[in-house]
C-alpha cells in the first residue's frame, strides 16, 4: 500500500476537522474493507482518520422504543449484546454471521453502512427495519441513505455517529454466503412492523434495496410459503462466477422464506 | 510394539516449535544486509514487450538495482522429463527464461526484478517502470487450443501442441470393442486447481564474495533437486559452490517441487548487487505464478460383455501445460496418468492418447496426486455410468471386475506391474463402515425433510513410491529417482539421521525417528532427523509422489543395515566371538547361545574410542550412507464412500458421511497416516465441490485470482472422516510401505461426484461436472428431465 | 515516521513505523516475532491472528498505529516456559497440525472461541474457525483439538 498520514482524533468534531483539512483523507473505522483495498493499492488516500479512539461512538443502548448502536461498535458486540438479543434478536443474529469471528471483532456497523458494499449484511437490516442513520451533521432515514454500489447519502466529511433501529414486531434474516469470500450472494432481512412488512435484499443488486414484490406478498400473508412463492424478476440482478442473475433471483425468494421462518 | 516403535501413534517431535511460533519458514529468515525484491509481472496474458523504461524507477527512494530480460545473461528453466510423440518426435520444449525478453505469455510472467532497501520501496519503484506492451490475442481453453486458427503461444508448437502421445495396444483395444455387447461413453473435464499451500513461496538469495559461494533459502520440497537444476542448467554454478536450504516449509502439495524463476533470479541478482535479497510472494502473486494442477479434457469409452465384464478401454485426453513446461509437467498427464487406467480392474486391453497443449495460462504441473486423480476420476465416473447403463449394481460391477487378491504380481496392459493389493477386503470394510446396506432408509428419511440424499463409491488404485530410476529413465526422466539417507551414530550412542526426503507437514522427524529408534533399539529421544539443507545431507531427491517412507525410509533402512553390520563386527571383537554368531535385537548385541551381551551404546563408544578394536580390519567411526533405488512403484489402493445431502432449494451439497479404507502398506505412525488421509480427502472434496481455477476466455485474466473467489475448503465445509487402513505389504521395499500422501486426493473426488449424481438421479440428472457448486447443482435440478416433466 | 507503542506478550514494545505498516509487519519485522504468519492478502486465511486487547484479530488487516496503546498477545506469548498452554497441548495431542503454518492463527482463534463459549459443540467450533484456512489437516483433528483444549482449560 502507499503510505499516508495517520490520525487518531479523540472526538467526532476533531475527526471532522481533520477531514476538512485534508481533501484526500479517508475515514477508517474497523478497516475490514479499507485496509485490504489499500493493500491492493486500489485507493491512495493522503491521510487516514481513525475513529477508533473516539470513545462515545461505541456502545449499544435502548432508547425511544428501539435500540441505538454507536457507529464504532464492533459486530461481535452487537451479536453478544443481551440488550440486542432481547430487543431485535434478528439483528444480533445478523451481526453474529458477518464475515468471520476476527472480522466481527474489528468490523463496525458504521463502517459497514457507510461503505454500502453490495454484499454487506447490515444494509439489509438498516433498510428493512427502517433505521435512522445519525451523523455529525444530521439524521438520515434508511430509505434515503443507500444510493448505489459504494454510494450513500453521506457528504464529504460527514461521519456516521450512530444508527437507531426501531423495535419491530418480529424480524428475521437469512443469507446465502459466497462459498469463497463468505460475503452475501443474497441476504434477505424481513421485518414485521406497525407500518407493515418491510423486506430488504442485499447481495443481489448494486446496493441493498427493498423488495416490493416480497413486501406485498408478506403483507398479505406473513408466511414462509408466501415468500417462497414470489417469483423474483431476475433482470438486472448481479451476475458473477458464483451466481447467475437467475440463481440470485431464485435465492431471494428462498432466503426470504427462511428469514420469515426464523423471524422472532 | 513399544510405545514409540513402528506402529505406535507417537506424538510429533516437530510440534513444539510450530505450536510456540518457533518454526523457521523461509520468510522468517533475515540475513545481514538483506535487501528486498519485488517482481514486476505481466498484466496481460499475451503481449509483445515493445519497450521497458526503468529510468524513473531506478532513481526512486531505496532502489538498489532493476533488472529486465535484457540484463539477464544466464540459462532458462529446464523441463525434467522428455516425452516423445506417437511419431517418435520429441516434445516441443520452449525456452523458459526467468525474465521475459520480448514477449509475455501469461498474466504474471516476470518482466522486471526490482531490488530495494525495503519491500515497500521496491514495490513503490515498480509502479514507475514504464512497460510498453503490444497486446496479442490469448488462448486459454484446454479443449480449443489445438484447433486451427487459434492464437499461437509458441512458434514451434504448431496448433499449440507440445506432444501427441499414446500408450497401450490400439489393435487389441479395437478388437475388444468389436466384440463388445455394450459400450459406455463419457466426456469429462478435470478442472484446473490452484494448490494454495498456506505458506506463500519465498526465497532469499545470497552470495559470498570471499568464497564464491551462493546460498539459496527457498520454499522447496526438494532442495537438492533445485541445486542440481539451478546450478547445472540455469546459472552454471557447480554444486560445491551452491548451497540450497529448504527450512520449515508450510505445505507444498506438489507446488513446491518445481524450480521457479524467482529462485534463479534471487540467487543471480544477489551476486550482482552483493547483498542478500529476499522475495516473498503475496497470495495474489502465488495465484499467478505457482504451478497449477489437473486441467484435463477427456473422452473415454468402456467396452463390456453382456455381463458387465470389462473388455477394453479407450481414452483420449487433452492436457493443458500452460504457457511453459514446468519441471515435471510432461510426465504428469502421461506416465502418471495413462499407466493408471487399468485401476483395480482386469480390463485386458487399454489404449490411451494424450495431447499436451500450450495456452496463455500459468504452467500446470504435479498437484497432490498428479495424473492419478485424473485417471481415477475418469475410471470411477465411467464405471458408475456403465453400471447405470447395464442396470447393474454399482458395487457388483466393481467386484466382478476386480483384480483378485491371488493374481499378484499382476501385469496391466498399461506398463505397470502391481506387486500386492486386496481390493475386495478394502471394499467390504468400507461398505460395512459406511453402512451401505442401510442407505435407502436414510435416503427416505432425508426425503421427508425435503433433502435429496445420495451415496457414491470409488474403488481406486494409485502408483507412487516414485520411482525406479532405470524405468523412469527409459520413459524420459532426466533424473534418477532414488533417495539417499545417512545414519550418524555419535560416540555416546545417540543418532543423527540425514535424509534427502523433505518434510513440509508430513512429520518425517517423528516417523523416521520411530523407524530408526525401533530398528536400533535406542530411545526415540536419542534420534534427531536433519533434512532440507544441501550442506548437511549428502544428497536427496526430495518429497513428492508419496515417496518419503517407501523410498527415503528404505534408504535409511539400508544405511542402518550397514551400521548394524559394522557394529556386529565391533561387538564380535568386544565379546571375542565370531561375527556369524552375533545377533542384534532390542538394542543389544548378543552371542547366540550364551549370556554375552554388549549394548548398542557401548559399541558406538568403542567405534569412536577404539582402544580395544579390530583396527586392522575395520576403520573407526560409525556412520553410513545408503542410496536406495526402488525396484518398482508402490501401489496403494482402497475404497472411498461418500454420502451427501443436497438442498434442492439452494443447490447446496453437504457431505454427511465420508469413509475411506486405504491400503497404504506398512504403517509406522497411524496418527500421522490418518492425518494424511484427512488432508488428502479434504483436497479431494475441494476439487469435487468447491475449487476451480477460471481464466477469462477473451482476456486470459485469472478470474479466481484470490481467496475471495477461489473457494478453499473451510472447517464448516467438511465433515468428520471415518478412516481405516487394511495393509497388504509392498513386496519390494524393506519396510513394506506403499505411501499415503496422495491417496485421499486420488480416491475421493469420484466418490463425491458419484454421490451427488446418485442424489439427483431421482430427478433424472445423470451428469454433473466438478466442482458441483450450489449454482451448478441448482441449474442441473432446474434442467432435470423429471423436474421438467413434473412442471 | 511516527512511533507506535504497545504491550506485546507482557512487554512494552515501541518502534518507528510508517502509517502503512501493518500490525503483522510490526510484530514480525520490528519485534522478530515470526510465529505470526502471513498467508494471504485478502484477510481470508487467518494465519496472522493475534489477540488485541483480548480479542482475536487478523493482524494483516490492522495498522500497527491502530494498536497504539493496546495489549497484544501472539503465539509466542502463550506457553509458560517449556510448558505449553492447554490449547497448544491439545493441538499436539490430537495431531491438529501438519506443516504448522496456519497453526499459530488457529490456536489464537481457538482461544478466542473458547473464551466466548467455554463448551463449544463441534458445529460451533467449525463455524468459529471460518476465518482460518488450513490446507493440510482437513480440519478433522483441529476440531478435535479445540474441543479437547476447551475441556482442558476448564481444568
Amino acid at each position: 500500500m502507499h503510505d499516508f498520514g495517520y490520525h487518531r482524533p479523540a472526538s467526532a468534531s476533531d475527526a471532522a476537522g481533520l477531514l476538512a483539512k485534508n481533501a484526500e483523507a479517508k475515514i477508517v473505522a474497523g478497516g475490514m474493507t479499507l485496509i485490504p483495498t489499500l493493500k491492493q493499492r486500489l485507493a491512495q488516500p493522503s491521510d487516514l482518520v481513525d475513529l477508533g479512539g473516539i470513545a462515545d461512538l461505541k456502545g449499544i443502548k435502548s432508547e425511544a422504543g428501539g435500540i441505538t448502536i454507536g457507529a464504532m461498535t464492533p459486530h461481535a458486540d452487537v451479536a453478544r449484546s443481551a440488550e440486542m438479543q432481547k430487543t431485535i434478536p434478528a439483528l444480533s443474529a445478523l451481526a453474529g454471521g458477518i464475515g468471520d469471528p476476527q472480522v466481527r471483532n474489528r468490523g463496525t456497523i458504521g463502517g459497514s453502512v457507510a461503505n454500502s458494499d453490495p454484499a454487506a449484511d447490515y444494509p439489509a437490516a438498516v433498510l428493512a427495519l427502517g433505521a435512522t442513520i445519525r451523523t455529525n451533521k444530521r439524521e438520515i432515514k434508511a430509505d434515503d441513505f443507500f444510493k448505489g454500489m459504494f454510494e450513500t447519502a453521506l457528504q464529504d466529511g460527514e461521519i456516521i455517529t450512530a444508527i437507531h433501529f426501531p423495535k419491530p414486531d418480529k424480524a428475521g434474516y437469512s443469507k446465502f454466503p459466497n462459498p469463497a469470500s463468505r460475503y452475501a450472494i443474497v441476504g434477505v432481512f424481513v421485518a414485521k412492523t406497525g407500518g407493515g412488512v418491510r423486506v430488504a435484499v442485499t447481495g443481489a443488486g448494486p446496493c441493498a434495496y427493498r423488495s416490493k414484490e416480497l413486501e406485498s406478498a408478506l403483507n398479505a400473508n406473513f408466511t414462509a410459503d408466501a415468500a417462497k412463492a414470489v417469483k423474483i424478476n431476475a433482470a438486472g440482478l448481479n451476475s458473477d462466477l458464483h451466481a447467475t442473475a437467475a440463481y440470485r433471483g431464485h435465492l431471494v425468494s428462498v432466503m426470504a422464506a427462511r428469514a420469515v421462518a426464523a423471524a422472532s | 510394539m513399544t510405545a514409540t516403535g513402528i506402529g505406535a501413534a507417537v506424538k510429533r517431535k516437530e510440534d513444539y516449535r510450530f505450536l510456540t511460533g518457533q518454526g523457521t519458514y523461509t520468510d522468517d529468515i533475515n540475513r545481514h544486509g538483506q535487501a528486498y525484491a519485488y517482481i514486476l509481472r505481466s498484466p496481460h496474458a499475451h503481449a509483445e514487450i515493445a519497450k521497458i523504461d526503468t529510468a524513473a524507477a531506478k532513481s526512486a527512494p531505496g532502489v538498489i538495482a532493476i533488472f529486465t530480460g535484457a540484463d539477464y545473461d544466464k540459462g532458462g528453466l529446464p523441463a525434467g522429463w522428455q516425452i516423445h510423440s506417437k511419431d517418435g518426435s520429441p516434445m516441443i520444449e520452449p525456452p523458459h527464461l526467468p525474465l521475459c525478453k520480448d514477449r509475455v505469455r501469461h498474466v504474471g510472467d516476470q518482466v522486471a526484478l526490482v531490488v530495494a532497501e525495503t519491500y515497500a520501496q521496491a514495490k513503490d519503484a515498480a509502479e514507475q517502470i514504464e512497460v510498453t506492451y503490444k497486446e496479442l490475442p490469448a488462448i486459454v481453453s484446454t479443449a480449443d487450443a489445438d484447433k486451427p486458427g487459434k492464437p499461437q503461444v509458441w512458434p514451434d508448437a504448431k496448433n499449440n501442441t507440445c506432444f501427441d502421445w499414446h500408450l497401450g495396444d490400439k489393435a487389441a483395444t479395437d478388437a475388444a470393442f468389436a466384440k463388445a455387447a455394450h459400450v459406455t461413453k463419457i466426456d469429462l473435464v478435470n478442472q484446473r486447481l490452484v494448490p494454495n499451500a498456506m505458506e506463500p513461496r519465498a526465497a532469499v538469495g545470497e552470495y559470498d564474495r570471499a568464497t564464491g559461494e551462493y546460498t539459496l533459502y527457498t520454499t522447496s520440497q526438494n532442495p537438492h533437486v533445485i541445486r542440481l537444476l539451478m546450478g547445472a542448467f540455469v546459472l552454471q554454478i557447480p554444486e560445491h559452490k551452491l548451497r540450497v536450504v529448504a527450512p520449515d516449509v508450510g505445505g507444498g502439495f506438489g507446488s513446491k517441487i518445481f524450480h521457479y524463476a524467482e529462485e534463479a533470479l534471487l540467487t543471480w541478482a544477489a551476486a550482482k548487487v552483493h547483498r542478500p535479497i529476499k522475495w516473498t510472494a503475496e497470495r495474489s502473486e502465488s495465484f499467478i505464478t505457482d504451478a497449477q494442477g489437473r486441467d484435463h479434457v477427456s473422452h473415454a469409452e468402456l467396452a463390456m460383455d453382456k455381463d458387465g465384464k470389462f473388455l477394453g478401454l479407450r481414452v483420449s485426453t487433452i492436457a493443458n501445460m500452460g504457457a511453459y513446461l514446468s519441471t515435471f509437467a510432461p510426465c504428469v498427464p502421461t506416465y502418471l496418468y495413462a499407466t493408471l487406467l487399468a485401476g483395480v480392474y482386469t480390463t485386458p486391453a487399454i489404449y490411451a492418447e494424450v495431447k499436451a497443449i500450450f495456452t496463455n495460462t500459468v504452467a500446470v504441473d504435479a498437484y497432490r496426486g498428479a495424473g492419478r486423480p485424473e485417471a481415477t476420476y475418469l475410471l470411477e465416473r465411467l464405471v458408475d455410468k456403465a453400471a447405470r447403463e447395464m442396470k447393474m449394481d454399482r458395487v457388483e460391477i466393481r467386484r466382478k471386475n476386480f483384480i483378485p487378491r491371488e493374481a499378484f504380481p499382476y501385469q496391466t496392459p498399461v506398463a505397470l506391474q502391481y506387486d500386492s493389493g486386496d481390493y475386495h477386503s478394502t471394499l467390504e470394510m468400507a461398505l460395512k463402515s459406511a453402512d451401505w446396506a442401510g442407505f435407502e432408509g436414510r435416503r427416505a428419511e432425508a426425503k421427508k425433510r425435503g433433502k435429496l440424499r445420495g451415496i457414491g463409491i470409488s474403488t481406486y488404485l494409485e502408483a507412487c513410491g516414485i520411482a525406479p530410476s532405470a524405468v523412469v529413465g527409459s520413459l524420459g526422466a532426466r533424473a534418477g529417482l532414488y533417495e539417499c539417507g545417512s545414519i550418524r551414530v555419535h560416540p555416546t550412542g545417540s543418532v543423527t539421521v540425514f535424509t534427502g526426503s523433505h518434510s513440509h507437514g508430513q512429520g518425517h522427524e517423528t516417523t523416521f525417528s520411530q523407524l530408526v529408534s525401533d530398528t536400533l533399539g535406542i530411545p526415540i529421544e536419542n534420534v534427531d532427523v536433519v533434512h532440507g539443507d544441501t550442506s548437511k545431507v549428502p544428497f536427496g531427491m526430495g518429497t513428492y509422489g508419496s515417496r518419503s517412507l517407501a523410498v527415503g525410509g528404505s534408504a535409511l533402512v539400508k544405511a542402518m543395515d550397514k551400521i548394524i553390520a559394522k557394529a556386529k563386527r565391533i561387538a564380535a571383537h568386544l565379546m571375542e566371538a565370531s561375527v556369524a554368531d552375533v545377533e542384534f535385537k532390542n538394542g543389544a548385541f548378543t552371542v547366540a547361545g550364551t549370556d554375552k551381551s554388549v549394548p548398542f551404546g557401548t559399541v558406538a563408544l568403542t567405534a569412536y574410542v577404539p582402544h580395544n578394536y579390530p583396527i586392522t580390519e575395520l576403520e573407526p567411526g560409525l556412520e553410513e550412507t545408503a542410496f536406495y533405488d526402488p525396484l518398482n512403484f508402490t501401489y496403494p489402493g482402497g475404497t472411498h464412500i461418500c454420502e451427501v445431502e443436497v438442498d434442492p432449494d439452494t443447490g447446496v451439497t453437504r457431505i454427511v458421511n465420508f469413509t475411506a479404507v486405504d491400503d497404504v502398506g506398512r504403517v509406522i505412525n497411524p496418527m500421522i497416516v490418518e492425518g494424511q488421509v484427512h488432508g488428502g480427502v479434504a483436497q479431494g472434496i475441494g476439487q469435487a465441490l468447491l475449487e476451480r481455477c477460471v481464466y477469462d476466455e477473451q482476456s486470459g485474466q485469472l478470474l479466481t485470482g484470490s481467496l475471495m473467489d477461489y473457494c478453499m475448503p473451510r472447517a464448516d465445509d467438511l465433515p468428520n472422516f471415518k478412516v481405516a487402513t487394511h495393509a497388504t505389504m509392498c513386496t519390494h521395499n524393506p519396510i513394506g510401505a506403499k505411501g499415503v500422501g496422495e491417496v485421499g486426493a486420488i480416491g475421493s473426488p469420484p466418490a463425491i461426484i458419484n454421490a451427488v449424481i446418485d442424489a439427483l438421479s431421482p430427478l433424472g440428472v445423470q451428469d454433473i461436472s466438478m466442482p458441483a457448486t450450489p449454482l451448478k447443482v441448482w441449474q442441473a435440478i432446474q434442467g432435470a428431465p423429471a423436474k421438467m416433466a413434473a412442471e | 515516521m511516527p512511533t507506535v507503542e504497545m504491550t506485546v506478550n507482557g512487554k512494552r514494545a515501541s518502534a518507528q513505523v510508517e502509517g502503512r505498516t501493518l500490525l503483522v509487519q510490526f510484530l514480525r519485522e520490528k519485534l522478530g516475532l515470526t510465529g505470526t504468519h502471513v498467508g494471504c492478502d485478502t484477510s481470508q486465511c487467518g494465519a496472522c491472528v493475534v489477540h488485541v486487547d483480548g480479542r482475536a484479530v487478523k493482524s494483516c488487516t490492522m495498522l500497527a498505529l491502530q494498536a497504539s496503546g493496546a495489549t497484544v498477545t501472539t503465539i509466542e506469548g502463550l506457553a509458560s516456559g517449556e510448558t505449553l498452554h492447554p490449547m497448544q497441548e491439545a493441538f499436539r495431542d490430537n495431531h491438529g497440525l501438519q506443516c504448522g503454518f496456519c497453526t499459530p492463527g488457529m490456536v489464537m482463534t481457538a482461544l478466542d472461541l473458547v473464551k466466548n463459549n467455554p463448551n463449544p459443540s463441534e458445529e460451533q467450533i467449525r463455524h468459529g474457525l471460518e476465518g482460518n484456512i488450513c490446507r493440510c489437516t482437513g480440519y478433522h483433528n483441529i476440531v478435535k483439538a479445540v474441543k479437547a483444549g476447551a475441556s482442558a482449560m476448564k481444568g
